[in-house]
């Protein structure tokens, strides 16, 4: 499904180059459940966002779900987010104004699916994660627990390959996290999704089958739970 | 196990396999659907800040609305002025003693129009109501208890055909008098009343250049016009001018000067064929040679002067128009300001659309239609109110300021172009915006 081989990424701050990523490899499979971890600067929010297909390796391979992504300009790239990826924030990121059945619907807009196919996904996503009762609740109108919630779905409804977490739990309370957590693992055991998720915290890492440990851009560690 | 039904499903139920979700998405990946989409997305966040929306629009609202009342009323001033000229006749030719070339200072200098040629001018019979030579001076007019510095023109009985004149009192000079070149004067309203008071004038006489004429009639007021005012004027026959009052007599003593001839055409469109008919006949009596030698006589074409009348009306008219433009631009200037706080509002949404799958041409689109819907929305409002201040002026008679379907389409257009021109630039800001920078936005 994920394919990396000998990513390099180096940015240029300033005067001074630095490198992020210093010749990682690994690869995952579908229907696996991945957590990246590592302190910060370790190079976890890189991978996360060159898997993301937010931003492209300065060199080395990265296949996703047999498409080569490394060297795609960027609208290609978002064609290939569009359909291929789904993305959980921390902050949940969902539009303030809209309900919750607008925020799933939303990326669906950039496919051109039909009004009719986006509602009916919308509702199966929010139905899939509990939310199905307030659908037409607004982000204020929600905790953020559910806000999250309706963010997963808005991650599932578009069917994708793999969903992508950063620091999905960062802004919860442990409670809230856990539940989250189960929540995406129920996901992926029973509904078969690949989920690949960055965190610092070994509570949230012990929901993974397999943890990924970074640092100083390289992969200093790779077990299964 | 597919469930639709929002409310059937429980927080709590267990998750379910939900088989739509693993269908593949029967989509094109562009297209004008998502288009659409992306403008009901510009209306949504438009609405949703009302005030902002509103204020940002009054620029334009402002501009639009000074472009289609000035241009209403620049319009319905300049077709005033056209029926003011088209009143007094738009079939009047006048010719006049000396060259254009010659300068002002000169031209009065010029004295090689005669009676003759005024003669000769009639006996071509040309589609004219009347060929009216004249000789304009000043002089002073003395009456019993009061004297005038006054214009006394000398005239033929045609002269009233040509300019329309009607009688107050008594008549106008006639052919007796001029063959005659008896000592009579036909005075305007004003003048009659400047000399004689509110008493009775018809039959009293004044004395010009030692010369006594009787008052024979006086002229209904003729009011103002855009060339002074013809009611304190004096008429007299122009034999009577030429040979008693100001010695007109041509530098070779055969015949008799005139100040200018002019002519009165049955059919305005005639105008043109009759300069240069006349114009002819002038050189060849004048013995001007054909290589090009200047015309040593003036032709006015009424229809040329209100050509001229036409330019200079729409030319203030569009520089009326140009400088509420200016405010329009201000207006354009306005959104633009407004677009680019909001493009730094919303980063953090555009990081969203944009991680999501949203392209670079889908947020351009977001906020050009964001711009050009504020502006054309401006623009309707503008055109509304632009519109109360001419219909004003139009109701109470003032002006004929009609809004017509030109000023309606310069208003749209204008607006629509303000919009999208002032809209690219934030648009563009915003369709560059790297997701993952735009995300961490605060």
């Amino acid at each position: 499904m994920i394919s990396l081989r000998d990513i390099h990424k180096t940015y240029q701050m300033g005067d001074v180059l630095v490198a992020a990523l210093q010749g990682v490899s690994f690869s995952i499979d579908k229907g696996d459940f991945v957590a990246i971890m590592g302190p910060s600067g370790s190079g976890k929010s890189t991978v996360m966002n060159l898997i993301g297909c937010l931003d492209t390796p300065t060199s080395g391979e990265y296949v996703l779900d047999g498409v080569a992504v490394d060297q795609l300009s960027s609208n290609d790239l978002a064609l290939v987010r569009g359909q291929k990826l789904g993305f959980i924030f921390q902050q949940y990121n969902l539009l303030p104004r809209q309900s919750a059945l607008r925020n799933v619907e939303m990326p669906m807009i950039y496919r051109g699916v039909s009004g009719s196919e986006r509602q009916r996904r919308a509702l199966a996503a929010l139905n899939l994660v509990g939310m199905g009762q307030r659908v037409d609740h607004r982000p204020n109108e929600l905790s953020g627990g559910q806000q999250q919630r309706v963010a997963i779905a808005r991650a599932l409804a578009g069917s994708p390959s793999v969903i992508l977490a950063d620091e999905p739990t960062g802004a919860l309370d442990s409670k809230t996290s856990s539940e989250i957590m189960e929540l995406l693992r129920r996901l992926n055991r029973e509904q078969g999704i690949t989920v690949v998720l960055v965190t610092h915290e070994h509570d949230v890492a012990a929901y993974a089958a397999r943890v990924l440990t970074m640092r100083d851009g390289q992969l200093i560690g790779d077990q299964r739970n | 196990m597919t469930t639709l039904d929002v409310h059937a499903a429980p927080e709590s139920t267990p998750v379910a396999a939900d088989s739509i979700l693993f269908q593949p998405i029967t989509a094109s990946s562009s297209g004008f659907g998502s288009l659409w989409e992306v403008v009901r997305i510009s209306f949504g966040s438009l609405l949703a800040n009302k005030v902002r929306s509103l204020l940002t629009m009054l620029g334009v609202i402002i501009g639009v609305a000074s472009v289609v009342s000035l241009l209403a009323l620049g319009n319905g001033a300049s077709a005033s002025i056209t029926g003011e000229i088209e009143a007094i006749g738009t079939n009047i030719l006048t010719i006049s003693a000396g060259s254009q070339n010659r300068g002002p200072g000169n031209a009065t200098a010029a004295q090689n129009l005669t009676m003759d040629d005024a003669k000769a001018i009639e006996a071509l019979q040309l589609p004219v109501i009347g060929v009216a030579p004249q000789l304009n001076s000043s002089a002073q007019i003395v009456a019993k208890s009061a004297d005038k510095n006054a214009q006394v023109i000398g005239i033929t009985p045609a002269f009233q055909v040509v300019n329309n004149l009607t009688m107050q009192q008594g008549s106008f000079i006639s052919d007796e008098h001029l063959q005659g070149a008896n000592t009579v004067i036909v005075l305007g309203s004003t003048l009659a009343k400047d000399l004689f008071g509110n008493g009775q004038a018809l039959g009293q006489t004044v004395r010009i250049n030692n010369q006594t004429l009787r008052v024979v009639g006086i002229l209904t007021p003729q009011g103002g016009s855009a060339f002074g005012s013809e009611d304190d004027r004096a008429y007299i026959p122009i034999t009577t001018a030429q040979k008693r009052l100001f010695n007109a007599r041509t530098p070779d003593g055969n015949g008799y000067r005139v100040g200018s001839i002019t002519l009165s055409a049955i059919n305005a469109s005639d105008l043109d064929a009759l300069q240069s008919r006349v114009s002819m006949l002038l050189r060849e009596r004048h013995h001007l040679k054909l290589d090009g030698s200047a015309d040593d006589f003036n032709v006015i074409n009424q229809a040329e002067i209100l050509g001229t009348l036409n330019t200079i009306t729409s030319m203030m008219t569009l520089f009326l128009a140009a400088v509420a433009g200016i405010s329009l631009l201000v207006g354009g200037i306005g959104i633009m300001n407004i677009m680019l706080v909001s493009v730094t509002e919303r980063t953090r949404e555009i990081g969203l659309r944009k991680a999501v799958g949203a392209r670079s041409h889908h947020i351009l689109m977001q906020f050009v239609v964001e711009a050009a819907v504020l502006s054309m929305t401006g623009g309707m409002i503008g055109l509304m109110l632009g519109s109360i201040i001419p219909i004003i002026v139009t109701q109470l008679g003032v002006l004929d300021a009609p809004i017509d379907v030109q000023t309606v389409g310069v208003a749209i257009g204008f607006s629509l172009g303000v919009g999208l021109f002032f809209g690219i630039y934030p648009a563009q800001r915003a369709a560059k915006l790297n997701p993952i920078d735009a995300l961490r936005h605060e």
